[in-house]
């Protein structure tokens, strides 16, 4: 799982992630929420029939009722699927593009979420893609818009553009020093804003902040891009700063973070998945910071995903407790360990 | 003191609401209180963001009875619902509730207006046409059912649809 993650991405070393997504819906049908299953039924038909002319082989499609609950979990874990599309189990499903790089959500909170995922740092293609999709939709499927309001959504918050984008920053360093505060303070201030690994609501486990646009309305679709991109480029700077300062200055502190992280996943035989994702999170940082070695930079960004409870039983194709995912987990992590030079 | 809205259990909850100089008083029992959009005080943690920005619709616009009555045509939703969930039921809720929105969206995004992509298709000569002949026709039938507001309404959406129009012309 995890394709997406597959390649390697600018500027890697910080951003692990880049998510645009779009939301529109039909004139023809009420919202979602509003809606019977019969008439989301014949939406999604609509959308089918569009997707099937053209594209059909590039994407593969689920209905979340024919989806176990563990099953829906691995693709909202591997961020392919919202966490709320799950509230619309009797009406959701989606299509994935094979190469996992795009989802065409349908009856989520609007009729259409295309979304957009790519790793590392690349807001204008991910942008690229997902307005293409959109067009392509766009030819047969009516949408609901307005001259002065854009495109209509269920939530005020996201009419006009319907944008938004996201980037998914680990910052270790500046969560550390505490200036992590001054960031999230100034990029409310400028229509932006951070949350968690999992959107709305979800703690910054492992340090890791999702910073996209609050506002979907006023700017054009490339202006939003851009912001959010020189943003994103300040930040780094901001980490990168902080990350040779710490190096320089407080070298022994950092290692003994480092090394007592990688101890407790070489020695563990029973782990959490927030006690994981934070030992995880200063291994990454040891990498960057040349205090480790890794073959390869995003394995523990992978391993993120990979041992979240879903995942996990997933992987092993069965049921089970977080007891024994607690210890599967911790065996995951000395296998990782294995690949790790101090 | 018994509960003013069930009248059977006692009241529990007790509100005094003091706006633009009247006095308005509140006694309920707890299962009328959470139902009461006065006592919307976060009773099991449902704090919704919905409900923090539909507050900005109400503050610069004064209610009627008519504007609580409003009701969309092809959802259902009326104004209340919307005033409490924050949520559209659909895109004709955009026009049916057009005149209490202002505050709303200015508030939530500073802008009214939408400058980004247009669909393909609205831009084009044959969809604008057709757009208009639907209009035209609404427009018509709300003035034979007296439907004035709603006239209005489609009267001005179709005045943009002409210059646009008018501009592709040129």
């Amino acid at each position: 799982m995890t394709q997406w993650l597959d390649e390697i991405g600018e500027e890697e070393d910080i951003v692990i992630s880049t998510r645009v997504r779009v939301a529109r819906n039909l004139s023809k049908y009420k919202f979602p929420e509003y809606m019977s299953i019969s008439e989301s039924d014949n939406l999604t038909d609509d959308v089918l029939n569009r997707v099937k002319k053209e594209e059909s082989d590039e994407y593969k499609f689920k209905r979340l009722r024919d989806l176990n609950k563990l099953e829906q979990r691995v693709y909202v874990e591997d961020h392919l699927i919202s966490p709320s599309i799950l509230k619309n189990e009797n009406i959701g499903s989606f299509l994935l593009r094979k190469d996992e790089k795009a989802t065409i959500m349908i009856n989520e909170e609007d009729h259409l979420r295309i979304q957009t995922l790519f790793p590392g740092l690349n807001l204008e293609k991910a942008w690229e893609l997902c307005s293409s999709i959109d067009d392509f939709l766009e030819e047969e499927l009516k949408y609901a818009y307005d001259s002065d309001l854009g495109y209509l959504t269920a939530c005020p918050t996201n009419v006009g553009t319907g944008l938004r984008a996201s980037v998914m920053l680990h910052l270790p360093c500046v969560s550390m020093t505490g200036s992590i505060s001054v960031i999230i303070e100034g990029l409310r201030k400028i229509g932006l804003t951070a949350r968690g690994l999992y959107g709305e609501g979800s703690e910054a486990l492992g340090f890791l902040y999702q910073i996209s646009n609050q506002i979907t309305l006023g700017d054009t679709e490339e202006e939003i891009i851009n912001k959010l991109d020189k943003v994103v480029h300040q930040i780094l700077t901001r980490e990168r700063n902080t990350r040779k300062y710490l190096t320089s200055n407080r070298l022994v502190e950092m290692e003994n973070k480092v090394y007592r992280s990688l101890g407790i996943l070489k020695y563990s035989r029973i782990l959490s998945s927030t006690e994981a994702m934070e030992h995880l999170s200063n291994i990454r940082m040891g990498e960057t910071m040349n205090i480790l070695k890794n073959k390869e930079l995003s394995s523990a960004i992978k391993l993120m995903i990979d041992i979240q409870p879903a995942n996990i039983q997933k992987k092993l194709n069965k049921e089970m407790n977080s007891k024994e995912r607690d210890i599967e987990r911790a065996r995951m992590m000395r296998e990782f360990t294995l690949g790790v030079e101090v | 003191m018994r509960c003013e809205s069930c009248g059977k259990n006692e009241a529990k909850f007790h509100y005094t609401k003091i706006f633009n100089g009247n006095i308005e008083e509140k006694h309920l029992c707890e299962s009328c209180a959470v139902n009461d959009y006065d006592f919307d005080f976060d009773f099991e943690n449902h704090f919704s963001m919905n409900k923090l920005f539909t507050g900005l619709i109400d503050s610069s616009v004064e209610n009627n009875k008519e504007e609580i009555n409003l009701k969309c045509e092809k959802c259902g939703q009326t104004y209340s619902e919307f005033k409490s969930k924050g949520k559209f039921g659909c895109d004709e809720c955009y026009i049916t509730f057009k005149d209490k929105l202002d505050p709303l969206i200015k508030g939530l995004h500073g802008h009214n207006h939408h400058k980004g992509k247009i669909p393909k298709h609205s831009s084009n000569h044959i969809f604008l046409k057709r757009e208009k002949d639907i209009l035209k026709k609404d427009l018509e039938d709300a003035i034979k059912e007296e439907r004035f507001e709603k006239a209005a309404i489609l009267r001005d959406k179709l005045k943009g649809i002409s210059s646009k129009l008018e501009e592709i012309k040129e």
